[in-house]
């Protein structure tokens, strides 16, 4: 136990000054180690959200709101499938979980049948991309053919929502000019955003809360005079962006209508009369054709401009724009035209978002947690190192020294690894120091046992690591066991917590079966001691 | 060469299993106080299990609580608690689970966050929804279940069935009389202190198995001795150990506990108190359930006995 060959200790020492060097940039300041020559590559620690402040938000897609639009879609690819095929129809609508189509003729409904089978399309799932179902049942009642949405069409459709919204968010996100954001899916249905050092946490929900889809719409030529009233054929009811009491008749008709979908550029801008802020947007050569067609055809008449199923403004086309580019005005704040030019420009969600879960943190109490996170770690570490010197005298020395390089490697560790230090995970470096102790205190009171049984130094202190072994292993096993299980469950703070915790176990164990070892074995054949001073 | 002080003095013979049956009443009575505090006055659930929004500001120029409770209480966004929360221009503001789902709590954060006003700086803001609340609490309970489990399975493997059982009854103890405390002391329960809990039942568990080893140990060495003096044997020889590793923790758990700020300060109690727990109970628990279910060598020494 006692001898240790020349390149099993240079390796020992190897690790511990790795574990120094890894741990460096933590402490030396950023201007001086980026100067360094072989190093400056080596990054610090990256603090949490909790430490360095900023905004932590769960998205979530909101499935009755993509089931609605699913439905309209289909609705519509159902209509004009039985009109190519020219098969009368009534009743064509939603259910609850679907959508069912009425044929008039009973005559018609086989033909029907094999005119609508095809839209159902097949939904791969699994690893190998083999399909298993369609997106949806097709079923025949009677007259009425019956759609019925599967569960596996609603999460492919999920899943493509999802890695589209990916793509938008990070768009919309990077707009806020932000360090480092990160974007992940997490789950089957959800989006993680986590923003560092944001000042404004209400603005990126507001930039995420909106699906952000555009529509020019011509204005109905009646409009509601009492409340309550239902809007005539092809004309549809939309609240004012500003007052959702007061309401709008705006044709629904394809037609009457053109998508933001065919948007290239948005840019907030100034209006040059009123001089208040608006937003000017720019078609693509598809857009371009039908905005210029729809304009030309209804001059003279409202045009309303709606945004999420709002209406922004509702202006008179005083002229035909057929240069592809217009602006929308609609009482805006600066930061308001400048919000909704970035939304346009990044595309409409595919569906809308719901923040399920939010954890900000403002830069002061950031910067209050690092302080008396590090504060206490360096009481607690002189207090901890006093207290092994009090209990060990020079063996506590020789524990204390142990500690520093666990200490140092266990923060290399952490670095090296990109780990994000928190302020549980400060916690756990700091438990983990009054933990780390343990190995060393199981060592030396084994080997003071063996020495008061009456064995020689040497043969005491090679018996009193020997035991010790078993007993440190099992020990630190179990609670690996449970810091396994807090990584599994965990998440953000929590899991910085563990990860600390369980490489600590892992360090712990290195240095007081290597170093600690090493460093009494020196002692024992330099000095020759006569006494083991426990 | 200088010695250290001997905190626990060489052969000190304490008859800890003679204690342990005060040490049981003790144990017992603490476990059923707690559960009936947990069952009559439930935990402070923070807002990781029950859902709501948490909102800490830090006010200047003298602007009170009663101040803010004003601005707040016309927004008719339910039971809105204020707090003092370390310092007195500290304040924490908690809100209930708004109804209408999701969408519903966002708006009611930016109703308050505005109502605020701009005078007062907001430094915290924390939002869970009912769904993701309903998942972590799941979780929660998954995990500190599923630990329990494993550390039986584990010790199972690496000793008798009656160290398992002793193992997981300490643990037990440590958790249910942790979680009384809470409830008494009304400390916010949340995700934190599950990671607390977990790593009172590594701790406790660390201290446990460094006991049971040493059992196994003089099982094997001292074959004729009496399985209570065995017991107590051990204990005594790893006292000098569970001491020093014990007082080292909590010297840097008092450091985190006193200088780490508010945030954690329910974490570090959690833990000091588990460490507290779970070192008594390493000595007066699962040692003495060893003796009640009876050693693996009393079983077989009985069969060899009955052997003629």
């Amino acid at each position: 136990m006692l001898n240790f060959s020349r390149w099993k200790t240079l390796s020992i020492l190897f690790a511990v000054l790795l574990g120094i060097i890894f741990s460096l940039p933590n402490v030396v300041s950023r201007e001086v180690w980026s100067r360094l020559p072989l190093v400056s590559q080596l990054q610090p620690l990256v603090l949490g959200l909790d430490l360095q402040g900023g905004s932590h938000v769960l998205l979530e897609v909101d499935r009755t709101d993509l089931q609605n639009q699913l439905s309209r879609q289909f609705i519509g690819d159902i209509r004009q499938a039985l009109r190519e095929q020219r098969i009368a129809y009534s009743g064509l609508g939603r259910t609850a979980n679907g959508v069912s189509v009425r044929i008039s003729n009973p005559a018609d409904v086989d033909r029907a049948m094999d005119a609508l089978r095809p839209l159902s399309q097949p939904v791969s799932i699994g690893l190998f991309g083999e399909a298993a179902s369609n997106e949806f049942n097709v079923r025949r009642d009677g007259n009425v053919i019956v759609f019925e949405l599967t569960k596996a069409g609603l999460e492919s459709k999920i899943g493509r929502a999802i890695q589209q919204s990916l793509e938008i968010i990070g768009k919309r996100v990077n707009a806020l000019g932000t360090t480092e954001p990160t974007i992940q899916r997490q789950g089957v249905d959800r989006i993680l955003i986590q923003v560092p050092g944001l000042q404004d946490p209400d603005r990126l929900k507001a930039l995420l809360g909106q699906t952000a889809k555009l529509q020019f719409r011509l204005v109905c030529d009646s409009q509601p005079q009492a409340e309550g009233e239902r809007p005539p054929l092809e004309c549809e009811e939309v609240p004012d962006q500003d007052n959702a009491q007061q309401v709008m008749w705006v044709q629904t008709s394809s037609r009457a209508t053109v998508d933001g979908e065919d948007l290239t550029d948005a840019q907030p801008t100034f209006d040059s009369r009123s001089n208040e802020p608006v937003v000017s947007f720019r078609f693509n050569q598809k857009g371009a054709l039908r905005f210029g067609k729809l304009t030309q055809e209804n001059v003279g008449r409202p045009f309303a401009i709606v945004l999420d199923n709002k209406v922004v403004s509702a202006p008179v086309i005083n002229e035909p724009i057929l240069g592809g580019t217009g602006q929308i005005s609609g009482r805006f704040t600066t930061q308001e035209a400048n919000d909704l030019a970035i939304v346009l420009r990044s595309g409409a969600l595919p569906a809308k978002l719901t923040v399920v879960e939010e954890r900000t943190v403002g830069p002061s109490l950031g910067s209050d947690s690092i302080r008396a996170g590090v504060f206490a770690t360096i009481i607690g570490t002189i207090g901890v190192v006093l207290f092994m010197i009090i209990g060990y005298g020079f063996f506590g020395l020789i524990a204390d020294l142990a500690l520093f390089a666990n200490l140092a490697m266990l923060v290399g560790l952490l670095s090296l690894l990109g780990a994000t230090l928190t302020l549980p995970g400060i916690a756990g470096l700091l438990l983990t120091l009054g933990m780390a102790v343990d190995s060393n205190v199981l060592v030396f009171e084994r080997i003071r046992e063996e020495w008061r049984s009456g064995r020689s130094p040497v043969s005491a202190i090679e018996t009193g690591f020997r035991a010790a072994l078993a007993t440190i292993v099992d020990a630190n096993v179990t609670t690996f066991v449970a810091v396994a299980v807090l990584f599994g469950m965990g998440s953000g703070p929590v899991r910085g917590f563990a990860v600390t915790l369980g490489l600590g176990v892992i360090t712990t164990v290195f240095t007081a079966f290597t170093l600690t070892r090493l460093i009494i074995a020196w002692w024992l054949w330099s000095y020759r001691p006569k006494e083991v001073p426990l | 060469m200088f010695q250290g002080i001997r905190f626990v003095p060489d052969d000190t013979k304490i008859p800890f299993m003679r204690y342990s049956r005060f040490g049981f009443f003790l144990s017992a009575f603490l476990c059923v106080s707690a559960l009936l505090v947990f069952l009559i006055d439930g935990l402070n659930y923070g807002i990781d299990f029950k859902g709501g929004t948490l909102i800490e500001v830090r006010t200047h120029g003298g602007i009170t609580i009663g101040d803010l409770r004003g601005r707040i209480s016309g927004l008719e966004l339910g039971e809105a608690e204020l707090q003092e929360f370390g310092a007195p221009d500290n304040i924490l503001i908690r809100l209930e689970t708004q109804p209408g789902g999701d969408a519903a709590q966002t708006a009611a954060v930016s109703k308050a966050t505005q109502a605020l006003g701009k005078d007062v700086e907001i430094r915290r803001v924390e939002l869970v929804g009912p769904k993701v609340s309903a998942e972590l609490t799941q979780e929660g309970t998954i995990a500190v279940v599923l630990a329990i489990i494993m550390v039986l399975i584990y010790i199972w493997f690496r000793f008798e069935w009656q160290f398992g059982l002793g193992a997981v009854a300490s643990l037990l103890h440590d958790v249910i009389i942790t979680i009384g405390v809470l409830s008494i002391l009304r400390i916010e329960f949340n995700l934190n202190i599950i990671a607390a809990i977990l790593t009172i039942i590594g701790y406790s568990l660390n201290d446990t198995v460094v006991i049971y080893d040493r059992i196994r140990e003089y099982l094997r060495k001292f074959k004729k001795m009496r399985y209570v003096d065995l017991i107590d044997g051990a204990l005594n020889s790893t006292l000098a150990r569970t001491v020093i590793t014990g007082t080292s923790t909590l010297i840097a758990l008092l450091a985190l506990y006193v200088f780490g700020g508010e945030v954690i300060r329910g974490f570090t109690f959690t833990m000091i108190f588990g460490i507290l727990i779970g070192t008594y109970s390493s000595v007066f628990v699962a040692a003495p359930v060893l003796i009640i279910l009876g050693s693996v060598r009393e079983t077989k020494a009985e069969a060899q006995k009955a052997r003629p």
